[in-house]
């Protein structure tokens, strides 16, 4: 198929960056949208022209890279579904096509549709994780999980860092990746005993790197490609209700 | 030079024990005054920079994605094997270590071998400590199942995401080090030099992937854990990222690579739909718990696989393979498939696929039971293929995976060049011609919590008395050059063709002539013709964009390495008159078909040694003692 595209190209974190148009023969409808974009660089290779930026890597949903707006959707038109999951069967001949960077303050641009998600990592700096030394652990099963903990852990564990939570969010809130982290460790009784901590830490680093407020308009949810529910945004905010009122 | 693996003394099973009782300490007020690099961030970097931070030393720690979540084992399915006879199945470490040793038809080494799964067990504990949520019993106990080449259920999983899971455990741990200030994070950054002074290892050079700045980093010790080079074959399970770059610049230093073409195919890929594809996606080996496989029988059947009435199918593993069947070893099952497929039975739009069927388990454990085993590879199927799998048949087909070659290491996985150490994938490994599923998550995180931080400071312990090295020696000045050389030969080639189209090229040719099957022939003109297009990517290549972000900057530099890896891989089979593993060789075949090995010849590891530009490179060999395990056929059926 034929189609129309306008893609976001910026030089740079300090640079102003404009929409342009390309337009696009032979797309097949097999292939994935990252694919449609190989495609179209290797013409800009042959042009001389520099080629689009986009992050990508596994190329199978998982590690959260390849994230850029479709039309203004996050990770393009299908629910719960990474760019390089997307395939050009969902579009048709003659469509027009706008591809734009994740936008956030806290996820500058880098150059045309990479942005910086450190945030994200720093977020999880302040306290994502159950201090367990490394070497000595203790016997795996000296500690019961029941299967529903376990499943309900993993459902919040699955989040991939890729960001459209915050993409498609109004407020560029963290709170949907943020929440998933807080509940799995908070559901699980390695992670009980600095749950407290944890909470009001994570919560205070999501404020410092500017990402913005939930106001419960729920976008994330749908737009994330593990469906992490916003419950788990609801379970946060009860867990650092929590963590302030039993403050020692 | 004489390879030696330094393999402690004693019975088997006290190896390793009587390793850590004399491995030397580094006193821990001194810890803080060494520096480490590790590059990589997967389960084997993440894991050992985690611990080696935690008993204090400093850490640098470098990636090229934008977060050290994003390594590639996070996309690993299956599961991770573990020796803990939770099932009370007969299973146990030395079992493990036998089916381990056999599946990698007897091309690895015993003491390694053992203590990988020695460590299993405590590879579980380290990570349920950490929160990765393993699947459980509804008593709260931790469940597992069996998975391609054993008997026993030994694989824990966290649904079809266990590398996913595991990772995120590794990066929390290294998360938290960063937060005490004990690792510092280069993300973005790729490693792009090794520096060596004195014979030792003492830094790098890392391009930042986002200013184009070339940096230097000195160190006491560097780890290179950066994963399997698989995409040489441009089409492969692996991430688009995946490279050799690091330990094939490692090698040009002085590290002997060894058992390079040693490349496993996995069995259960998505199959190629097209010219246009940039990847095989991989369907979780556990599936074939469950799926049974197939093909027509007749040639060239073209009704819909759904309409091929039971009769007319050929369970070609079931009826090869009785004891194992669907559960074949990958190498067995991907060599069985291509057989069919290359007989005319393939199915499918282009005929490249085998059927993975689930009808029977369904109709036996219900569709909610299959559902919730593999609900999330359904669904990724249907994304992909638009294909409801629960109706029809999945198709499936093999697809270049896993790397057992890589850098070689000793038991210390320590490299020939001291001071340089090599984890997890990037290292020629403990899985021999071939690896069982859901052991290399293990290998890789084992190497990292078990085994570095013990090796390591043992190095250091003595490394520690030598006067430090910083990036003003004249070496990193060398190396700096070196790389600007390079980079600047790319941005100012005025070729025509783009970077994809050399990988692409010299990925089909591989897969030809040096894939699930290679013969002398094949091989010759394989050398002959990625010396041509050597040739012509150093004239043609065509580069755009400037030396700050420029992905296509990153892809030659990884281009001229696989341009050599592939030649070595090349040269690697043809030496290897045998069969065994994934290496088959067609001249060394019995006549049905199944691998004849040559242990007369060939036990040994082969390890290659770089001579410079032009000149062939050496091969070393480092002979193979099996003591406690006898040399069999491997026979599966
Ligand atoms: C699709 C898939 C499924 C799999 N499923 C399973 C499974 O179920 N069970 C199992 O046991 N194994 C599985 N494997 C294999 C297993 O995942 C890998 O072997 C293992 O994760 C490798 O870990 P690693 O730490 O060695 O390397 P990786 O996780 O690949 O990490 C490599 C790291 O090195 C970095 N790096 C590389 N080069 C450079 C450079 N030049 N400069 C800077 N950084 C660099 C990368 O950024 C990355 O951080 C699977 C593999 C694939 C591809
Ligand atoms: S919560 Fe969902 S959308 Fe947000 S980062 Fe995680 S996976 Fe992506
Ligand atoms: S490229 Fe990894 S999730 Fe899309």
């Amino acid at each position: 198929m034929k189609l129309s595209l306008k893609i976001w190209r910026q030089e740079g974190v300090d640079t102003k960056g404009a929409m342009i148009n390309y337009e696009l023969d032979d797309v097949s409808e097999h292939m994935s949208f990252l694919e449609m974009m190989d495609l179209l660089n290797e013409t800009l290779v042959q042009k001389g022209e520099r080629v689009i930026e986009f992050d990508h890597d596994c190329r199978e949903g998982i590690c959260g890279q390849c994230g850029m707006m479709i039309n203004g959707r996050a990770h393009g038109p299908l629910a719960n579904t990474t760019t390089c999951q997307l395939h050009m069967r969902t579009f048709k001949d003659g469509d027009t096509i706008y591809i734009e960077p994740f936008r956030a303050t806290a996820f500058p641009i880098v150059r045309d549709l990479k942005v910086d998600r450190s945030g994200f990592d720093h977020i999880i700096q302040a306290g994502g994780f159950i201090t367990a030394g490394a070497g000595q652990p203790p016997e795996a099963n000296s500690i019961l999980i029941s299967h529903e903990t376990a499943e309900a852990a993993f459902d919040a564990a699955a989040c991939i860092g890729c960001g459209a939570c915050v993409a498609t969010c109004k407020n560029s809130s963290a709170a949907l990746f943020t929440s998933a982290k807080i509940t799995q460790l908070a559901l699980l009784p390695q992670g009980k005993l600095e749950a407290a901590d944890r909470v009001v830490n994570m919560v205070e680093q999501m404020d410092a790197e500017g990402f913005g407020h939930c106001s419960n308009t729920e976008a994330c949810e749908v737009e994330c490609p593990q469906a992490i529910s916003v419950l788990h945004i609801a379970r946060m905010n009860y867990e650092y209700n929590k963590a302030l009122i039993l403050k020692p | 030079m004489i390879l030696d693996a330094k393999i402690p003394a004693g019975e088997l099973a006290d190896k390793w024990d009587n390793y850590k009782k004399h491995a030397k300490l580094v006193n821990p007020a001194n810890r803080k005054k060494v520096d480490v690099i590790v590059v990589g961030t997967g389960l084997a970097g993440a894991s050992c920079a985690a611990s080696l931070a935690e008993q204090g030393y400093n850490v640098k720690s470098f990636c090229f994605q934008d977060s050290t979540r994003r390594a590639h084992s996070v996309a690993a399915q299956g599961g991770v094997n573990a020796a803990k006879n939770y099932k009370n199945d007969g299973d146990n470490v030395y079992r493990m270590f036998y089916d381990t040793i056999k599946g990698g038809d007897f091309r690895s080494r015993e003491a390694n071998v053992y203590r990988l799964a020695e460590c299993s067990a405590q590879l579980i504990d380290q990570a349920v400590a950490q929160g990765v949520p393993f699947a459980r019993e509804y008593g709260g106990y931790l469940n597992n199942r069996s998975f391609g080449g054993v008997q026993v259920s030994r694989t824990f999983y966290a649904r079809g995401q266990t590398g996913q899971q595991l990772l995120l455990g590794a990066y929390q741990a290294l998360m938290r080090q960063v937060s005490l200030g004990k690792v510092k994070t280069y993300t973005r950054h790729e490693m792009l030099e090794l520096v060596v002074v004195d014979g030792k290892a003492k830094g790098i050079i890392a391009r930042d992937l986002l200013t184009g700045e070339i940096e230097r980093h000195a160190a006491t010790v560097v780890v290179l854990a950066t994963g399997g080079y698989g995409k040489v074959y441009y089409l492969s399970t692996l991430a688009m990222g995946c490279n050799s770059s690091a330990i094939c610049r490692a090698h040009k230093k002085g590290a002997f690579m060894s058992g390079v073409s040693w490349i496993q195919f996995h069995p259960t890929c998505l199959p190629q739909s097209g010219e246009h594809q940039s990847k095989l996606t991989l369907m979780s080996e556990s599936l074939r718990n469950d799926g049974r496989i197939w093909v027509p029988k007749k040639a060239g059947d073209d009704r819909p696989p759904q309409s091929i009435p039971e009769e007319e199918r050929d369970y070609y593993l079931e009826r090869k393979y009785p004891a194992f069947g669907n559960l074949s070893p990958r190498d067995i099952s991907s060599r069985a498939a291509k057989e069919r497929i290359d007989a005319g039975c393939g199915v499918g739009p282009m005929k490249n696929a085998v059927c993975l069927d689930f009808s029977k388990a369904i109709k036996e454990q219900g569709k909610d039971k299959i559902k919730e085993k593999y609900s999330n590879l359904f669904t990724m199927y249907e994304k992909i293929n638009g294909i409801n799998a629960y109706e029809q048949p999945m198709l499936i087909s093999p697809a270049a995976h896993f790397t057992m070659g890589g850098l070689w290491v000793d038991y210390q996985l320590m490299t020939t060049i001291p001071g340089l150490f090599a984890l997890g994938e990037a290292n020629f490994a403990d899985h021999g011609a071939n690896r069982l599923g859901a052991n290399s998550l293990l290998q890789a995180c084992v190497d990292g919590y078990f085994i570095a931080p013990y090796t390591i400071p043992n190095y250091l312990a003595d490394e520690m008395k030598v006067e430090k090295v910083t990036t003003d020696h004249p070496a990193f000045a060398e190396a700096e050059a070196a790389v600007r050389a390079q980079l600047s030969q790319f941005l100012n080639s005025k070729g025509t063709l783009s970077a994809d189209h050399f990988h692409k090229t010299l990925g089909k040719l591989l897969y030809n002539k040096c894939g699930l099957s290679r013969s002398k022939e094949s091989l010759t003109k394989a050398i002959e013709e990625i010396k041509q297009l050597r040739a012509s990517f150093n004239k043609d290549l065509k580069i755009t964009g400037d030396d700050k972000v420029n992905s296509e900057l990153e892809k030659a530099g990884r281009i001229a390495d696989y341009l050599e890896l592939g030649e070595l891989m090349c040269y690697d089979a043809l030496t290897r008159e045998e069969s065994c593993g994934a290496h088959f060789r067609d001249e060394y075949q019995t006549p049905d078909g199944e691998a004849v090995r040559n242990d007369q010849d060939f036990c040994f590891v082969s390890a290659w040694e770089w001579k410079g530009e032009g000149v062939a490179q050496e091969l070393h060999k480092e002979p193979l003692v099996f003591e406690n395990v006898e040399l069999t056929v491997r026979s599966y059926k």
